[in-house]
């Protein structure tokens, strides 16, 4: 973003205060550009009348990240990369989470390549609330042949709709699967020093994003990307080459570094998304488990520090989920807040039989809580607490969840156990259990302590629900 | 040509902190290790890193309930904290040892301050690597505890664990100060009472700037590593450029890992999650992302439990740190 404070973007706008925008004033939408939660066609105004098309379209300029956002793939899962503005998270958030793609080869069987397909498109673990899943499929040329591949992304086609790489340093192979798969828009990996005339042909003909791969070479990597910036192709991926191990992993690590620094310092020239490849972890471990291993450290130094979008091998479940969590924890947005309402509410269908479960209305709890008893097709009643967004045990240490505290929530939702419940029993986490005689005084109900994880409620509740004796 | 410049705001060291005394210093330990004394965030090329980052392996005065992961690992050690603190440093690669004194809590065992300290006695006869004095978190407890473990480890340059504004933090830096061991200066997430403890350790208890280690708290990966990363990184930031009362080398509490349920629970609780696959490797890796990241972030010592978490975690933290 070429300008920071919202007095700068607020010389764009119409200033009338028409409020379309949902915001009472064009100041207080100024300061949501700047932070980047709106976005200039948000002012309908500015959209729809002709004489503020100019101003639009700079302040759109002005706006625009630092480093250039690319799209790979068409439809719903079509991918976003790129599009930052800050070196560090707190400074603002980063955009766009690191796309993770996963490869198959243009060698595999029939049933292999179905299988490991069916994986990287299926794979899910639930997560405050949604469901964390994989974006891409890489698919490499090991044949060296031009129908060979173009077949192999074929039926790859046929079986995801998930955006692809196509892998492979052979215009004619590139060009062979570009025939059949141009129109989803992949990215090409890669244009190197011998081959780049031919790809970046390619690249403009078919109009697909390309990766431009310099192993350890920062200077051709920039005169790669301002030749193809010149010849009008934009939608570059820039690839420093990723070492394993050793000396040139630290190498590797400095050229992420080194990359994005410069461009978010405002060198246009390198200023598009970074590419890793944490496979080549695959080339230094024979073993399967120390090579996933290792594929996943990896991953995560350069998750953390600045690859926008990565190629890996590894599918196992020990991998995936720490990729997955480590690339959620450094995009989360730390702006936004971590609470849910509070309140009492219904999972799926609750009677007055059903079990009351009482916990905390931070988002991580909360979610967890829920998902763990709806993804078990039990009906209850949650009472969320309103904790300041704190989970049970520190609240409890803190004080923030008290007798009180779930007594204020049973009033505000009007939800009397007495008349609504046919058990006048409330369910406390396990992690509160010195709450119980206070809650007992309080809400007037008979209190179960539940276990410490709420991933065993379901268990406990068969063995302790409905409590005996009415 | 490709050219970036190296940070210009970056102009103010970490402290260098040294944990460990050999003879020559009037201790018994065969080496020392020191921590901090970065002038760039970790392993970024602006300046050398002049120390690596250390790992020091838990061991427990009791037998404590732990992943069965983690466990099976120190099944046979588990009732002797000598034999364990052996283990961890000749067979795990431990840099240092942490003795957590945990059955002093009065809802444990109450252990007397004074029988626990010999528990530490016994550690450092065992090994001769610095070693880490925790108690149990109790903080009525503990400033006893730590005094008295600090008495008996006098002249041995301990890390006493932990000072923080919940507990009398006074006492604790007395303990260090009196016998010459570094504090563990902990807060809970907060920059701010970070800023404030560490204040109050140098202005009120007089600890001297190079007896100071921060823990400003590891959340597991999942479980609000967001918080304590950016947390991290905001602090050796504000560090790097100057803020003098947050210049001090960090821990973490990467055990904490081992609390999040992907890296314990036998299989996802949720019917619509993928399989989890099998927990034995799951656990380890848990550990190592949770620390990886936090030494990304500036961490220097790192508190672990897993054999094969320890030996990852220190071969990439070593490989990027040259
Ligand atoms: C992150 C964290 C914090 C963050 C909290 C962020 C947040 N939004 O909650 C911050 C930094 C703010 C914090 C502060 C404090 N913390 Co703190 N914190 C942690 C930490 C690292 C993780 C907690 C967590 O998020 N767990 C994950 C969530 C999802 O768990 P949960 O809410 O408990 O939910 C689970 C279960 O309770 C159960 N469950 C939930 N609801 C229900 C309902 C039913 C019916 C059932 C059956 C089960 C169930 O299932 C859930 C999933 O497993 C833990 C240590 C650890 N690793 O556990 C310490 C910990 C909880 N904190 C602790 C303490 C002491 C504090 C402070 C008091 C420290 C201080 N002196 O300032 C403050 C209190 C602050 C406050 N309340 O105002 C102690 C608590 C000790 C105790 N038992 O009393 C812990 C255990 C650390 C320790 N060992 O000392 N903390
Ligand atoms: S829609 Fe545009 S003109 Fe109207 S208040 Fe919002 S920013 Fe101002």
């Amino acid at each position: 973003m070429k300008i920071n404070s919202p007095l700068d973007a607020y010389k764009y706008l119409p200033g009338t205060n028409c409020g379309r925008c949902g915001e009472d004033t064009c100041m207080a939408f100024a300061s949501h550009l700047i932070d980047r939660s709106k976005s200039a066609e948000d002012c309908l105004p500015m959209v729809e009348e002709d004489k503020y098309a100019k101003k639009l379209e700079e302040l759109e300029k002005l706006l625009a990240p630092e480093i250039r956002e690319v799209t790979i793939g068409t439809g719903e899962k079509s991918v976003s990369i790129g599009g930052d503005d800050v070196l560090f998270r707190h400074k603002l958030t980063f955009f766009n989470k690191t796309a993770y793609a996963y490869d198959v080869t243009d060698t595999m069987d029939e049933k292999e390549l179905e299988e490991r397909i069916n994986t990287i498109q299926t794979f899910k673990k639930f997560y405050v609330g949604e469901f964390l899943t994989l974006d891409m499929v890489a698919v490499r040329c090991v044949s060296g042949k031009p129908e060979t591949f173009a077949s192999t992304v074929k039926k790859v086609i046929g079986l995801t709709e998930l955006p692809l790489v196509l892998c492979s340093f052979d215009p004619a192979v590139l060009k062979a699967a570009l025939e059949v798969a141009a129109d989803k828009k992949p990215l090409m990996y890669a244009a190197n020093q011998e081959n780049w005339k031919e790809v970046a042909g390619l690249a403009k003909e078919y109009e697909v994003p390309v990766t431009l791969f310099a192993p350890n070479d920062l200077d051709l990597l920039k005169s790669m990307a301002k030749t193809f910036a010149e010849m009008g192709i934009e939608d570059l991926v820039l690839d420093p080459g990723t070492f394993p191990t050793g000396k040139e992993l630290k190498t590797t690590f400095e050229n992420f570094l080194k990359i994005r620094r410069a461009g978010i310092d405002g060198d246009g020239e390198v200023a598009y998304p970074i590419m890793a490849v944490p496979l080549t972890a695959w080339m230094a471990y024979d073993d399967d488990v120390s090579a996933s291993y290792w594929e996943t450290v990896v991953a995560s130094v350069l998750t953390v520090k600045y690859g926008d979008i990565m190629i890996m091998h590894s599918i196992e479940p020990y991998a995936l989920l720490p990729e997955m969590h480590l690339r959620d924890t450094i995009y989360t947005d730390p702006r936004k807040p971590v609470t849910v309402d509070p309140g009492v509410w219904e999972v799926g269908s609750p009677t007055a039989d059903s079990p009351i479960i009482v916990t905390t209305n931070f988002a991580l709890t909360y979610y967890t809580v829920e998902s763990d008893i709806s993804s078990n097709k039990i009906d209850c009643y949650i009472v969320v607490a309103d904790t300041e967004g704190i989970g049970v045990e520190a609240a409890v240490a803190g004080g923030q969840l008290t007798a009180d505290k779930i007594k204020k929530t049973l009033e505000n939702a009007k939800f009397d156990l007495k008349e609504k419940t046919n058990y006048n029993t409330v369910i406390l986490p396990g992690l509160s259990a010195r709450l119980q005689g206070d809650v007992e005084d309080k809400v007037g109900s008979r209190v179960l302590i539940g276990p410490a994880d709420s991933g065993r409620l379901p268990g406990w509740l068969e063995k302790n629900w409905p409590p005996q004796n009415k | 040509k490709f050219d970036v410049a190296r940070s210009s705001e970056w102009n103010t060291p970490i402290q260098e902190v040294t944990l460990g005394a050999t003879s020559a210093d009037g201790g018994s330990r065969g080496h020392t290790i020191t921590l901090g004394g970065e002038k760039a965030m970790p392993f970024y090329f602006d300046a050398e890193m002049p120390n690596r980052n250390y790992v020091t392996m838990d061991v427990f005065d009791m037998p404590i309930s732990m992943a069965k992961s983690v466990k099976s690992n120190y099944e046979d050690v588990m009732g002797d904290p000598a034999e364990w603190a052996k283990k961890v440093v000749n067979e795990y690669n431990a840099d240092m040892v942490t003795i957590h004194l945990i059955s002093t809590d009065p809802l444990i065992n109450d252990t007397p301050a004074k029988e626990a300290a010999k528990v530490v006695e016994d550690v450092l006869q065992a090994v001769d690597v610095p070693i880490v004095i925790g108690g149990s978190g109790n903080p009525q407890k503990d400033p006893e505890v730590l005094e008295k473990a600090a008495e008996v480890a006098e002249g041995e340059r301990a890390l006493l664990a932990s000072a923080s504004l919940n507990l009398d933090y006074e006492r604790v830096a007395k303990a260090a100060t009196d016998y010459g061991h570094a504090v563990l200066s902990w807060t809970q997430l907060e920059i701010n009472a970070q800023k404030e403890l560490n204040r109050k350790l140098m202005k009120q208890c007089n600890v001297p700037r190079d007896s100071i280690v921060m823990d400003p708290t590891t959340a597991a990966l999942g479980y609000g590593l967001d918080y304590a990363y950016s947390n991290m990184e905001r602090i050796r930031l504000s560090a790097l450029m100057g803020d003098d009362e947050l210049n001090f080398p960090m821990s973490s509490g990467t055990t904490n890992a081992w609390g999040a349920r992907e890296s314990w629970m036998k299989e996802s609780p949720l019917k619509e999650d993928s399989d989890w696959g099998p927990r034995e490797y799951r656990g380890p890796i848990w550990e190592i992302v949770t620390g990886l990241s936090l030494a990304l972030a500036g961490n220097d010592m790192f508190m672990m439990m897993h054999p094969t978490s320890v030996q990852v975690l220190k071969e990439i933290t070593q490989t990027l740190y040259g």
